[in-house]
C-alpha cells in the first residue's frame, strides 16, 4: 500500500448512523448497539459482588473502587465540563467523613440520617470555603483545593480538635454486608447516569459554556460565579457522600480521610480512563484501584507509579481509554486514495 | 488503604515546629526584642522558601507544584554526599546539591513541561504529580524517621540583646539578604537577568524583542529550583530532613505567593514578613500550634478582601477579552 | 435618524477614559445614542474602539467617566448585569462554545434570567422549548433549517456562520442595544450581502445598533450617524458622508481602506 497517496479516513459506522433519532428503536440490533454497553456496565457492576463471593477481600476492594469512582466522577465533571481543576478531592472526603462522625457519634443520629446530612452539610461547607476563589482564574482554584486538605490536616493535628491524630472512633457500621456493598454501587450508578443527564440539560450546557468561553456567558447575562458555585456544590455533594461512606465503612474518621490518595487517584483515573466522558472516570478507577491493591506491597511506591503514568498521559496528550473505545465503537477507519 | 497507617499519615512532627527541629517550641517570654529578632528570622526564612516559587511563576507562568519536593530532594542529596560519599567536604556538597537541583528543575521543564506549555491545567497536574512522585519516592526509598540530619554550618549560639540566637539562624538571615541583593543585581544589570524581568513583565513584547521564552523558562526553573535547594541547605540543619516538610514548604510558599500576589517578587517579600511576624506573635501570645492556622486564615482573608494579593495586578486574574 | 432631539438618549456616554500602564487607550470620549439608531464607530487600528465597547459593557472598568442607560447609571457594572438590562455585544475574536452543536450554543443565552423574563425571542421561552426556539432563531439568522448545519458542532462551522451565530447569541437575549464588534470583518462579499438583511431586520425590530467597523462601504449603507476615533480621542461625529470628508479622519486613515 503506497502510503504517499493514501490518507486515513474516519467515518461513523453504519450502525451508528442508523441509530440516530427515532430509528434507534427500529430493530433489536440498533437497540442492542445503544443499550449494550450500558447494560454491560450496570449488569456487570451489580453482579460483581456475587462473582466475588469466593474472595471476600476483593468485595471490600469493590467498595473502595466505587468510592474512588465517585470522586473521579466529580473531578471529571469539574475539570472537563466546567473547567475547574480540583486538586484536592480529599478535601471533600475529609469534610464528609468528619461531619458524619460528628452527626453519628457526637449527636447520636442513626447512620441513615447522618450520611445524608453529612452529604448536604458537607457540600454547603465545602462550597462556602471555596467561594472566595471562584471569581478568580482557574489557577487559584487549583491552588486552594490543593492547600485545603493539607492545611486542615495540620490544623486538626495542631489544635487537637475532632479527635486529633486519633480521630473519631465508634461510628456505626452498615446494617449488613449487602447494604454496605450495594449502597455504594447503586449510588455510583445513580450519580453516573444522573450526571450524564445533568450535563445535557440546559443548565448543564450553561456550565459547559463556562468552560469554553466564560466571557461569552457573561455577555449573555448569566452570573458566572453563581454557575461555578452550583458546579462546586454538585461536585462536593458527590465527594462528601463518598467521604461519609468511607467513614462508616471503617467506622472511624481521622485525618487519613484527607490523605493524598483521595486526591491523586481520581485525577489519575480520569486522565487514564478518558476525560470528558463521565464513564471514563469509572473505568479508570476500576483499573487503578485493583491495581493499587495488587501493588500494596510496594508501599508509597504506588503513588510514584501513578504519578509517573499520570504525567506520561498528560504529556503525551493521550486521549484516555474511554475516548479511544468510544471512537472505535462509533467509527471505523480506512485508507482511501487521495 | 484499609489500615490506619496510610501513606501520607504524618508522624508526630507538629509539636516539633518543622523547621526548628527537635527543640521544644520557642518559649518566647513576650520580650519585644526577642519577638523582633525571631520575627525577622522567620520572615526571611519564609521568603527564602517562597522566592523560588514566585520566580518561576512570574517568569514562566508555570506554577511549580514540585517546589517542596525539590527542597527536600536538595537536602537529601546533600545528606547523601556527606554520608554516603564521605569524601566530599560540606561546602562542596552544598554547592553540588544546589547545582544538581537546579539542573533537575531545568530538565523537568525541558523534557516534560515544555510539551504542555500554556495549558495551565495540565502544567499544574504535571508539576504536582512530579512533586508527589519525588516526595513519595523518597519516602519509599528510606527517608523515614528523624535520623536524616544536616550539621549546622557553625555550631553554637550567641547572645544578641539578651536573646539566644544560633549562629545558623544568623547565617540564614545573612544569606537571605545576600541572595536578595544578588537577585536584584542580576535582574537589573545582567543581560540574562534583564531578559527574565522582561518576560516577567510582558511575555509577548519580550518575545518580539528576540527573547526566547522557552530559554527563559528553563533558566527560571533552574534558578527557582536552585533557590529551593539553597533554602533547603540553609534551613534543614535546624531540624531533620522529613518528607512532610516538603508538603509544608509547598503550602507556605504558595500561601506567601498568593498573599503577596502571584507574580510579584516584592509582594512575596512583603507577604513573608507579614506572615512571619504574625506567626511569631501568635506563638508568643497564644501557642505554637497556631502557625498553620495563621497561614490558612491569611489566605482566606486575602481572597476575600483583595484576591489578587498585595501587589498583584487585578488584570492578571481574569482572561483577556 | 437624526430625530429624537427632545427624546432622552437611550445610551449616554460621558467622558470615558482608560489608561493601561503608560498607554492612554481612551481620552474623554462622550456621545449620545437615540433609540433605534444605527451608530457607527470607526477609526484606525489601535484607536480604542474595542476598549470603548469593553468599558461600556462592563468587561473593563473605565478609569473615569460615566455610562447612562435610559437615564440610569450603569458605569462599571458587572458584564452580566449590563447584559441583563438589555445591552448585548459581540466579540471581535469569536469563540463559540466549541464543544456544543450550533443550536445548543443558543441555549446559554436562552437560559439567562433576561431571556426567561422577556420570554425569549418571539416569545418561545417556555422551559424545555429552548431547543425549538434555538433552531428558530438560527433560521432567522440564515442557517438553513432542514440541513445539518444547525446541528453541526460549532468547531466545524466556517467564519460566516460563526459571525451570524454571534449575532444570534445577542438576539436571543431580546436586547435593546447590540454592540457589534467588527461583524463584517473576515467575511466574503456574498456573506456580507447575507448579513445586511439581518441588520435591517434588527432595525425594524427596534433594536439600537452600535457597530464598530473597518469596512466603511458596508457600514455607511446602514449607519445613520458615525463617530471617528483616533488614538483614543473622538475626532468627529455626524452623518457618514460628512465624517468621511473630514480632513482629520482622512489623515487618521491614511494608508488604510478608502471609501
Amino acid at each position: 500500500m503506497d502510503k504517499q497517496s493514501m490518507r486515513k479516513e474516519r467515518i461513523d459506522r453504519g450502525l451508528k448512523v442508523r441509530t440516530e433519532g427515532i430509528y434507534a428503536i427500529s430493530s433489536s440490533r440498533e437497540i442492542l448497539y445503544l443499550l449494550g454497553p450500558r447494560l454491560l456496565l450496570i449488569g456487570g457492576i451489580i453482579l460483581l459482588p456475587f462473582i466475588l463471593e469466593l474472595a471476600p477481600y476483593w468485595k471490600r476492594v469493590v467498595n473502595i473502587m466505587c468510592v474512588y469512582a465517585l470522586l473521579a466522577l466529580s473531578f471529571d465533571f469539574l475539570a472537563n465540563y466546567v473547567g475547574l481543576v480540583c486538586l484536592g478531592g480529599s478535601f471533600f472526603t475529609g469534610v464528609g467523613g468528619y461531619l458524619t462522625a460528628i452527626f453519628n457519634v457526637n449527636l447520636g443520629l442513626p447512620i441513615y440520617l447522618s450520611i445524608p446530612l453529612a452529604t448536604v452539610g458537607g457540600a454547603v461547607l465545602c462550597t462556602a470555603l471555596l467561594l472566595p476563589c471562584l471569581p478568580l482564574r482557574g489557577v487559584y482554584f487549583a491552588i486552594i483545593t490543593l492547600m485545603y486538605p493539607l492545611l486542615l490536616t495540620r490544623v486538626i493535628e495542631a489544635l487537637d480538635i475532632l479527635g486529633g491524630t486519633n480521630g473519631i472512633t465508634g461510628l456505626d457500621s452498615f446494617p449488613n454486608g449487602y447494604v454496605e456493598q450495594y449502597a455504594i454501587i447503586i449510588m455510583m450508578l445513580v450519580f453516573l447516569f444522573g450526571m450524564r443527564r445533568f450535563v445535557n440539560q440546559d443548565i448543564g450546557l450553561v456550565l459547559r459554556g463556562v468552560k469554553d468561553n466564560d466571557q461569552s456567558v457573561r455577555a449573555s447575562g448569566i452570573n458566572v460565579t453563581h454557575m461555578k458555585l452550583l458546579a462546586v456544590f454538585v461536585a462536593s455533594f458527590i465527594g462528601c457522600f463518598s467521604g461519609a461512606y468511607v467513614a462508616h465503612l471503617y467506622m472511624w474518621a481521622g485525618i487519613s480521610l484527607f490523605a493524598l490518595d483521595f486526591s491523586i487517584i481520581p485525577i489519575a483515573s480520569v486522565v487514564i480512563g478518558g476525560g470528558g466522558t463521565l464513564v471514563g472516570a469509572l473505568i479508570g478507577s476500576f483499573i487503578l484501584v485493583p491495581l493499587s491493591e495488587i501493588l500494596r506491597a510496594f508501599g508509597s511506591f504506588r503513588i510514584v507509579i501513578y504519578c509517573a503514568v499520570l504525567t506520561g498521559f498528560i504529556v503525551f496528550k493521550s486521549e484516555g481509554i474511554m475516548v479511544y473505545l468510544q471512537r472505535k465503537y462509533h467509527q471505523f477507519e480506512r485508507w482511501v486514495k487521495v | 488503604m484499609s489500615e490506619k497507617g496510610w501513606p501520607g499519615h504524618p508522624p508526630q512532627w507538629v509539636e516539633l515546629c518543622w523547621w526548628r527541629g527537635q527543640r521544644e517550641p520557642l518559649k518566647i517570654k513576650g520580650a519585644d526584642v526577642e519577638i523582633l529578632i525571631y520575627g525577622i528570622i522567620n520572615s526571611i526564612t519564609l521568603s527564602l522558601l517562597s522566592l523560588g516559587f514566585a520566580l518561576v511563576y512570574s517568569i514562566s507562568r508555570v506554577p511549580n507544584f514540585a517546589h517542596g519536593a525539590l527542597y527536600i530532594m536538595a537536602g537529601y542529596i546533600t545528606w547523601l554526599f556527606l554520608n554516603k560519599f564521605i569524601a566530599f567536604p560540606y561546602p562542596f556538597a552544598i554547592v553540588l546539591a544546589i547545582a544538581l537541583t537546579g539542573i533537575i528543575g531545568a530538565l523537568m521543564y525541558r523534557f516534560i513541561l515544555i510539551r504542555i506549555r500554556g495549558m495551565e491545567i495540565s502544567e499544574i497536574i504535571a508539576t504536582y504529580a512530579i512533586g508527589l512522585a519525588i516526595l513519595e519516592g523518597l519516602r519509599w526509598g528510606g527517608l523515614r524517621g528523624m535520623t536524616f540530619t544536616l550539621p549546622p554550618f557553625v555550631a553554637g549560639s550567641v547572645k544578641i540583646f539578651g536573646a539566644n540566637i544560633d549562629y545558623q539562624r544568623i547565617i540564614i538571615v545573612g544569606s537571605g539578604i545576600l541572595i536578595f541583593v544578588l537577585l536584584y543585581l542580576f535582574t537589573h544589570f545582567n543581560k540574562i537577568g534583564l531578559a527574565l524581568r522582561g518576560i516577567a513583565q510582558d511575555e509577548r513584547a519580550a518575545m518580539m524583542l528576540g527573547i526566547d521564552s522557552d530559554m527563559t523558562a528553563i533558566i527560571s526553573l533552574a534558578i527557582g529550583s536552585g533557590l529551593a535547594g539553597f533554602a533547603a541547605v540553609l534551613l534543614l540543619p535546624l531540624g531533620s530532613i522529613i518528607v512532610e516538610a516538603g508538603y509544608n514548604v509547598l503550602i507556605f510558599a504558595i500561601a506567601v505567593c498568593v498573599i503577596g500576589g502571584l507574580g510579584s517578587w516584592g509582594g512575596t517579600v512583603v507577604a513573608s514578613f507579614i506572615i512571619g511576624f504574625a506567626q511569631i506573635l501568635t506563638e508568643a501570645f497564644l501557642s505554637s500550634h497556631y502557625q498553620m492556622v495563621v497561614a490558612l486564615l491569611a489566605i482566606i482573608i486575602t481572597l476575600l478582601i483583595k484576591p489578587s494579593g498585595i501587589f498583584g495586578k487585578q488584570k492578571e486574574l481574569e482572561e483577556r477579552v | 435618524m437624526g430625530e429624537g432631539m427632545s427624546a432622552e438618549p437611550v445610551l449616554s456616554i460621558k467622558g470615558i477614559s482608560k489608561t493601561f500602564g503608560g498607554l492612554k487607550a481612551l481620552s474623554d470620549v462622550s456621545f449620545d445614542i437615540q433609540q433605534g439608531d444605527v451608530f457607527g464607530i470607526i477609526g484606525p487600528n489601535g484607536s480604542g474602539k474595542t476598549t470603548l465597547i469593553n468599558c461600556i459593557t462592563g468587561f473593563i472598568k473605565p478609569g473615569s467617566g460615566h455610562v447612562f442607560f435610559k437615564g440610569k447609571e450603569i458605569t462599571a457594572w458587572q458584564p452580566h448585569k449590563i447584559a441583563h438590562v438589555g445591552i448585548a455585544r459581540t466579540f471581535q475574536i469569536m469563540r463559540p462554545y466549541y464543544s456544543l452543536p450550533a443550536y445548543k450554543n443558543l441555549i446559554i443565552p436562552l437560559w439567562s434570567p433576561r431571556a426567561r423574563k422577556t420570554g425569549g425571542w418571539r416569545g418561545g421561552g417556555k422551559h424545555g422549548d429552548r431547543d425549538t426556539v434555538a433552531v428558530d432563531i438560527l433560521e432567522e439568522i440564515g442557517f438553513e433549517r432542514d440541513s445539518r448545519v444547525p446541528y453541526k458542532f460549532a468547531s466545524a462551522l466556517p467564519t460566516g456562520y460563526l459571525k451570524r451565530l454571534e449575532l444570534a447569541r445577542c438576539m436571543a437575549l431580546r436586547p435593546e442595544i447590540i454592540f457589534c464588534d467588527e461583524v463584517f470583518s473576515g467575511l466574503s462579499m456574498s456573506e456580507i450581502a447575507g448579513m445586511l438583511p439581518l441588520i435591517e431586520k434588527m432595525k425594524t425590530e427596534g433594536i439600537t445598533l452600535i457597530m464598530v467597523e473597518h469596512r466603511l462601504r458596508e457600514l455607511f449603507r446602514v449607519a445613520g450617524r458615525v463617530m471617528a476615533l483616533n488614538f483614543g480621542e473622538k475626532i468627529v461625529e455626524g452623518e457618514p458622508n460628512f465624517v468621511i470628508e473630514d480632513k482629520r479622519v482622512r489623515e487618521a486613515y491614511l494608508g488604510s481602506e478608502e471609501v
